[in-house]
């Protein structure tokens, strides 16, 4: 079964087969408003957790988008370069940036849960 | 992404209405705006076809009253206004004496007095600038007690002249004091998005009222100064603290239109001088649009290159606003380049994180204005 975890920067990472898809939570497309380009990282590229992996570009702002946990990027979400959008209409879902390989599944581990992340939400309004 | 809480900000009297409507507020000019309602791309497309409302009462709405307040005035701007006609507004911008830009604002001759609009940013700057200047030869009159309502839109003539029937015969910078649904304003056709529409000045204590009549018509529809802000980009206006500010000069920043000719001759403003000598000889450097090809938006600061190499080659100047524009359907951006690189189609590099994106300098507005003229 999937776990997904998140991080205090809103971005999320689900855990399948050793694999971790990640995005960026809803609460944070929210805030970024209409996104218009999604900058995301070379296939192949080794990530150190907390590293800037990719940059979101909404109408008012660039935006730092960090690994979750350290690895490397193994799959890039192509849809996004013609239909950035989906990140706002679908950011759980198919609005994922990129796939990666986990360096320490303990760094997955550390993060928050979906309900300690919802109270994290919950305490910045 | 910002926190709000913890400022000590101030609240327009359509605070209530925003947070009823959904706006997401952020602190604007120490001032808690609403960014955006339903988001900047629908409610920018929406102001292009039809109409929206916008909440700009963070502004400055100040009256200048005197036997000689335009002359007054004229020591401060290089713009004519001992000759504006009565009801005409005029954009003009208040210059240090490097010829540098404190201000840009609107000016309105009503009759026995002006009428002048400034930036929310620079509204304390400003006053002070004026008392300390012109406090002697003219009262100064500060209306905290007034909203400022934008309507903008094709549509917007439609709705306003629902409720105030004279605003359709108004040409496009002219103002009068007109009775809006029986609330007294004082109406100017003007905006910052480059269509046809109107700014109103209505008492505090109405704003609320008005701007629900207004919101109930069924062209309208609330926007947030995330719009605006794209709107006034793709119509080439100049955003003060970006496109302008004390260190470049009206020559510079594309604005000689606002220099009136009588002034130009007989000067008598701070600056004046340097104006002068830039007019004659030119200037080093011009602000001018860019379109850069593909769909990453290059912003303030970005350094503007020669477009040689992926590195970019020698900087010949600086992005000063940009982003995404949405009527455009691409990245829009305006900036400062060397005067020989300003000419419209030279290719230019923009540099976004290391990276060089080419581009061209581009005619400004990039999306054409829509003004009612005669």
């Amino acid at each position: 079964m999937a776990i997904v975890r998140y991080t205090k920067e809103h971005e999320w990472i689900r855990v399948e087969d050793g694999v971790g898809v990640v995005g960026i939570t809803e609460y944070a497309q929210e805030q970024l408003g209409d996104i218009v380009y999604v900058e995301l990282p070379e296939v192949g590229a080794e990530m150190t957790q907390g590293a800037e992996a990719a940059v979101v570009e909404s109408v008012k702002a660039a935006s730092e988008i960090n690994a979750p946990v350290a690895g490397e990027v193994t799959e890039v979400n192509q849809n996004l370069a013609d239909n950035p959008g989906t990140v706002n209409t679908d950011a759980m879902g198919e609005g994922w940036f990129f796939k990666m390989k986990i360096a320490d599944p303990g760094e997955v581990d550390r993060l928050m849960d979906g309900a300690a992340y919802q109270e994290y939400v919950e305490s910045l309004s | 992404m910002n926190d709000i809480q913890g400022q000590d900000l101030e609240r327009t009297p359509l605070y209530a209405l925003h947070r009823e409507r959904g706006a997401r507020m952020a602190p604007v000019a120490g001032y808690e705006m609403p960014v955006q309602y339903q988001g900047i791309i629908a409610e920018h497309l929406h102001t292009r076809e039809n109409a929206a409302l916008f909440d700009v009462s963070h502004m400055g709405q100040v009256i200048l009253r005197g036997e000689d307040v335009a002359a007054a005035l004229e020591t401060l701007v290089p713009g004519d206004f001992q000759e504006l006609p009565v009801g005409k507004t005029r954009y003009t911008v208040l210059t240090n004496d490097r010829g540098g830009i404190i201000d840009d604002l609107m000016v309105t001759n009503g009759g026995d007095h002006l009428f002048v609009v400034l930036n929310a940013a620079c509204k304390d700057k400003d006053l002070a600038h004026f008392e300390a200047h012109i406090g002697g030869r003219c009262k100064i009159e500060v209306l905290s007690d007034r909203a400022l309502l934008a309507l903008q839109g094709p549509a917007a003539v439609n709705v306003l002249a629902r409720l105030a029937p004279p605003c359709r015969h108004m040409l496009f910078m002219t103002g009068e004091s007109l009775s809006v649904a029986d609330v007294p304003c004082f109406v100017i056709r003007s905006g910052y998005t480059g269509e046809d529409g109107f700014e109103i000045s209505v008492p505090a204590e109405e704003a609320e009222h008005l701007a629900r009549l207004l919101l109930d018509e069924p062209e309208v529809r609330p926007a947030g100064l995330g719009a605006r802000e794209s709107l006034r980009l793709e119509a080439g206006l100049c955003l003060y603290g970006n496109d302008i500010d004390e260190t470049t000069t009206p020559v510079e920043a594309a604005l000689s239109w606002a220099i009136g000719k009588r002034r130009r001759a007989e000067g008598g403003f701070p600056g004046a001088a340097v104006i002068a000598r830039q007019l004659a000889e030119g200037v080093e450097r011009k602000r001018v649009g860019l379109r850069a090809e593909g769909k990453i938006p290059a912003r303030a600061h970005a350094p503007i290159t020669e477009p040689d190499g992926a590195e970019g080659g020698p900087v010949i100047g600086e992005v000063t606003s940009g982003g995404y524009g949405p009527t455009v359907g691409g990245p829009v951006a305006m900036g400062y380049v060397k005067a020989e690189r300003a000419r419209s189609d030279t290719p230019v590099s923009l540099m976004v994180r290391g990276k060089a994106l080419a581009a061209r300098v581009a005619k400004l507005p990039f999306v054409e204005h829509r003004y009612f003229k005669r």
